[in-house]
């Protein structure tokens, strides 16, 4: 199956806000509509509103039909996305940590 | 394997990294305070790191560049906010222009190391943030990623095509 590429760009903007890193794991259940997830924050209706619109041009989050309602839906294959740059970031610190032991391993030869 | 503990929140975009050696605190703090040593494992293999400047003292300042296959090479720098031998460092991680200047449009991405005594030696802790996940990407594609040969599945792969077209 050919998936399109997250857009990157959109998705950096996106998740760089903390209300929308928050909305993002709420939605994770896919069971608030945005006016209950409005009632999580302090500011308005209509700002939360344009949170999830950004969300939801990141394609970070979809809405969805739920019986009569609409919640809002995180898009897990999106914040996989994420996930797999921090697996990458992991695997730099590996490498260090290896390397790391291997210096460690040198001066206590030198030592002997 | 060193490495005990990996913890990644992809929402709040940390990863904090636990390891243990067979050595002393005060052994493994040298690996962050001799920039000899510094330069021996900080940048992978294929972009070795070069340390000029490097105080490791708080407010202290640390300048380095790696240096790619291709001549390449990208500038870094640190300041540090703490520095508590042979426990406890943390430090923001930027990029430099070439002109050796920091360059306050590349994020920056801020670590925080834990050296703790233990019965076979030491544990060490680092907890990395990044104030956006652009700021993991640009440092992924700043060419200090590695071992990405090793990453399998559909993700990756697309995640890998979107970086070589970023580039």
């Amino acid at each position: 199956m050919q998936v399109a590429p997250p857009d990157f760009d959109r998705l950096f903007g996106a998740l760089a806000d903390a209300t929308r890193r928050d909305i993002v794991r709420r939605a994770i259940d896919g069971e608030e509509g945005v006016a209950e997830l409005a009632g999580h924050y302090s500011m308005s209706f209509a700002a939360v509103q344009k949170h999830v619109a950004i969300l939801e041009r990141a394609g970070l989050v979809t809405k969805e039909r739920s019986g009569r309602r609409k919640v809002v839906r995180t898009n897990l294959y999106a914040l996989l996305a994420a996930r797999g740059l921090l697996d990458r970031y992991e695997e730099m610190w590996r490498g260090r940590f290896d390397r790391m032991t291997e210096l460690i391993a040198e001066t206590k030869e030198a030592d002997r | 394997m060193t490495v005990t503990a990996v913890r990644k929140d992809p929402q709040n975009l940390t990863m904090t990294v636990t390891a243990e050696f067979d050595a002393s605190p005060a052994r493994v703090w040298q690996l962050w305070a001799d920039p000899r040593q510094l330069e021996r494992w900080w940048g992978p293999p294929t972009y070795p790191a070069t340390f000029t400047e490097h105080d490791l003292t708080p407010g202290g300042y640390a300048a380095y560049h790696m240096t790619g296959p291709e001549g390449d090479q990208p500038k870094g720098w640190w300041q540090i906010v703490e520095a508590d031998e042979p426990h406890h460092l943390s430090f923001r991680d930027g990029f430099r222009n070439d002109d050796g200047t920091k360059n306050p449009d590349m994020p920056e991405n801020i670590f925080d190391v834990t050296i703790e005594t233990i019965d076979s030696g030491s544990r060490m802790t680092i907890e990395s943030r990044f104030p956006t996940l652009e700021a993991l990407e640009q440092l992924l594609a700043m060419g200090m990623e590695e071992g990405l040969t090793q990453a399998v599945g559909q993700i990756d792969a697309i995640l890998a095509s979107d970086t070589v077209a970023a580039r």
